[in-house]
């Protein structure tokens, strides 16, 4: 089978793993990387074309806030016929104590981890709802589940990001193309390498782009990943504020 | 700081973890938090990639494919991908990292920095005979790129250097050919070391793997299994084969004493020759199973409790190796304590290139015993004197203890190393055994 997958933000740890499953099946693959760093993708690039003689990779720089040059890009690949899989992956975990203190950083984080993930999301749904079909995947986090103190400046982005999701679903349900969401728990990342230094266990970012290969498969609406993060959240959303308040998470 | 301990785990010392991930950006990172040294993936048993309280350059993120040329079976890739990584990638292309150790989850670098060997070295030699370049990036900045043709001292300092000339970031591999997965394979029982030597002369020149489990419990004598394999095309029957489903298990959490001990270990050694005794005879076995019997069970270290173990692997020249092992095994015999993953070997004829590889020829005895403290380690300085005796040595990545005089006596070529030592590298044993 031919299959054709654009990551966006692919160089990171979770989205890397993700291509690296997908390069590794029987598939005849033609990737499209997005990312901001060249260097990056093309070590990337080589990694995949390696790994397996049926891989083709194209890389593209691309900027990641423009919404002029995001629509360009999409476009142009969506000229080059239609796209199987869209992994929008890119994000960063800002340190919550300094964007408090400096709003600067906090809108350059609120913009990458949600006006960019929407904007490529909404422009790859208008080039889906042309051919009608095709899946179209976010990563959000478990962190957009409910507002906590010691992250709420990316959970809030994530937030904003599961009801874009949402709003996508409601509009393409009576259609072929599917909006996966993605919910990963805390993983292994270079972006989490601090958390994993203060002692936090984080799951290993094969195992959760497994889950995440997985989900995109079955199409699914919503995926907590692993699916013990489903149960998790769903106790942390309904505890009532009197008890929540007094949690130090 | 984030405790991290070795595959012994006899020490759990906090240590300063600097994850390298993006090659561009390695030179600055050592500049910035050296001294300290490379830690991979963690297989090694003793004190090679530990620092206690130190910086420890965690390679894995490493991990990327460079280049597969797929009609030469050259492969360039950076350092911390596992050697198991490169199978599952590399095999359904026809080829195959030619030489592995005993576990599959190591990286290329520490396979080089170890030049480890395999079940093969009679045939293939050791991993640095299969490696065409490396780069090593020195912590002042300096990038030497060496090969066996090409700046071949910094080669030769680096194959076997335990990580000490500079950090390996890249590597070019010479695969080779296999004609699928299978091996064809034999599994012959011995009654003592007479017939392991007879069975180690008579498969040299016919089966390409050898190795052999050795009861040193043995009531009566020491008896063994004697492993032998050849791969082999079986492009016609494999559907009637099985693949190994990829399914792991856990060894779930330490124990609170070691589970091979004193009372478990006649039994268990009695259990696992008759099991496999049973199956003697020919057999034909998926490359898993049968060159990385203990990857599926991870976290078997944990099996030898709280105080973790020690391995204890020597060579000796094979003209006094059957008395020199059989002195050993009596030792063992005498001491009460004993090892359950007991491991006879033959090295080929081979010299390896590394001035601080392990390999020559000889004999080769792989033990492991359950930390009891002083007792162990008594018995251990007991087999020290039949090594030095022997002129054999041990290996450095299994080692936590041996004394200076039988590492220099066993690693003539050391003061040529020191010339390639990275003042800025420095390991808990490069400060036991050398500075």
């Amino acid at each position: 089978m031919k299959k054709k997958i654009v990551i966006v933000g692919a160089t990171s740890s979770m989205a890397t793993h993700c291509a690296r499953l997908w390069a590794a099946t029987n598939d005849e693959v033609e990737f499209i990387l997005l990312g901001r760093d060249a260097v990056k993708l093309e070590r990337l690039a080589a990694d995949l074309s390696a790994r397996n003689a049926r891989v083709s990779v194209q890389t593209t720089c691309v900027d990641f806030e423009d919404p002029a040059a995001i629509q360009a890009t999409v476009s142009s690949i969506a000229a080059n016929g239609a796209v199987d899989i869209v992994l929008i992956a890119h994000g960063s975990l800002g340190d919550q104590a300094r964007c408090q203190e400096d709003l600067v950083l906090n809108k350059s984080e609120l913009i990458v981890n949600a006006v960019s993930p929407v904007l490529y999301a909404e422009a790859f749904a208008q080039a889906m709802e042309k051919t009608g079909e095709g899946t179209l995947a976010i990563i959000g986090s478990v962190a957009g589940d409910r507002g906590r103190k010691s992250n709420y400046v990316y959970g809030s982005a994530k937030g904003l990001v599961t009801r874009y999701a949402q709003g996508l679903q409601h509009r393409f349900a009576d259609t072929a193309i599917k909006v996966v969401l993605i919910k990963p728990g805390p993983t292994d990342t270079p972006m989490t390498a601090h958390l994993k230094v203060q002692g936090m266990r984080l799951d290993p970012v094969d195992v959760v782009a497994k889950g995440i290969v997985q989900a995109i498969e079955a199409g699914k609406a919503v995926a907590y990943i692993p699916g013990k993060w489903w149960v998790i959240m769903m106790i942390i959303r309904h505890l009532p504020s009197f008890i929540f308040n007094k949690m130090n998470i | 700081m984030v405790k991290i301990a070795s595959w012994g785990r006899l020490s759990n010392d906090p240590h300063h973890v600097v994850p390298l991930v993006e090659p561009r950006y390695v030179s600055q990172q050592l500049g910035d938090t050296l001294p300290g040294v490379v830690f991979g993936n963690g297989r090694s048993y003793g004190d090679t990639g530990l620092n206690p309280g130190g910086t420890l350059w965690s390679s894995r993120g490493l991990n990327h494919l460079m280049e597969f040329n797929r009609s030469t079976g050259l492969l360039r890739c950076e350092s911390g991908i596992l050697l198991g990584e490169i199978q599952k990638i590399v095999i359904p292309a026809g080829w195959m990292v030619p030489v592995t150790p005993g576990t599959q989850l190591v990286t290329v670098g520490g396979a080089i920095a170890n030049d480890v060997h395999g079940k093969n070295h009679h045939v293939m030699g050791s991993f640095g005979d299969h490696v065409t370049r490396l780069t090593l990036l020195r912590t002042n900045g300096e990038t030497i790129e060496c090969g066996p043709d090409y700046r071949p001292d910094w080669f030769a300092a680096t194959l076997g250097g335990i990580g000490l000339t500079g950090v390996i970031v890249e590597a070019t591999l010479q695969l080779r050919r296999v004609p699928g997965p299978w091996l064809e394979t034999e599994t012959v029982s011995y009654e003592d070391l007479n017939g392991f030597f007879a069975l180690a002369d008579e498969s040299e020149a016919e089966w390409e793997n050898t190795v052999s489990w050795i009861d040193c419990v043995g009531v009566r004598s020491n008896r063994g299994l004697f492993m032998r394999g050849n791969f082999k095309d079986l492009k016609v029957s494999t559907t009637a084969l099985p693949e190994p489903s990829g399914q792991s298990k856990n060894f779930p959490f330490v124990p609170p004493v070691s589970l091979v001990n004193k009372l478990s270990l006649r039994p268990f050694n009695d259990f696992y020759y008759w099991i496999n005794k049973r199956k003697t005879g020919r057999q034909v076995m998926h490359y898993q199973p049968f060159f990385y019997p203990l990857d599926n069970l991870h976290n078997w270290n944990r099996m030898y409790g709280p105080r973790g173990f020690y391995q204890y692997q020597s060579v000796v020249p094979r003209e006094v190796g059957k008395d020199a092992v059989a002195a050993m095994l009596a030792e063992i015999g005498q001491s009460g304590q004993g090892s359950f993953l007991a491991v006879l070997k033959t090295f080929g004829d081979r010299q390896s290139k590394g001035l601080l590889s392990f390999p020559q020829p000889g004999v080769t005895l792989a033990l492991d015993f359950p930390n009891q403290g002083s007792r162990t380690l008594e018995l251990m300085t007991r087999l020290d004197a039949v090594v030095r005796e022997a002129k054999g040595r041990i290996y450095l990545g299994k080692d936590a203890r041996m004394p200076r005089d039988l590492f220099e006596a066993g690693y003539p070529r050391l003061n040529e190393f020191l010339r390639y030592r990275d003042p800025g590298i420095s390991s808990a044993m490069s400060r036991r055994l050398i500075d």
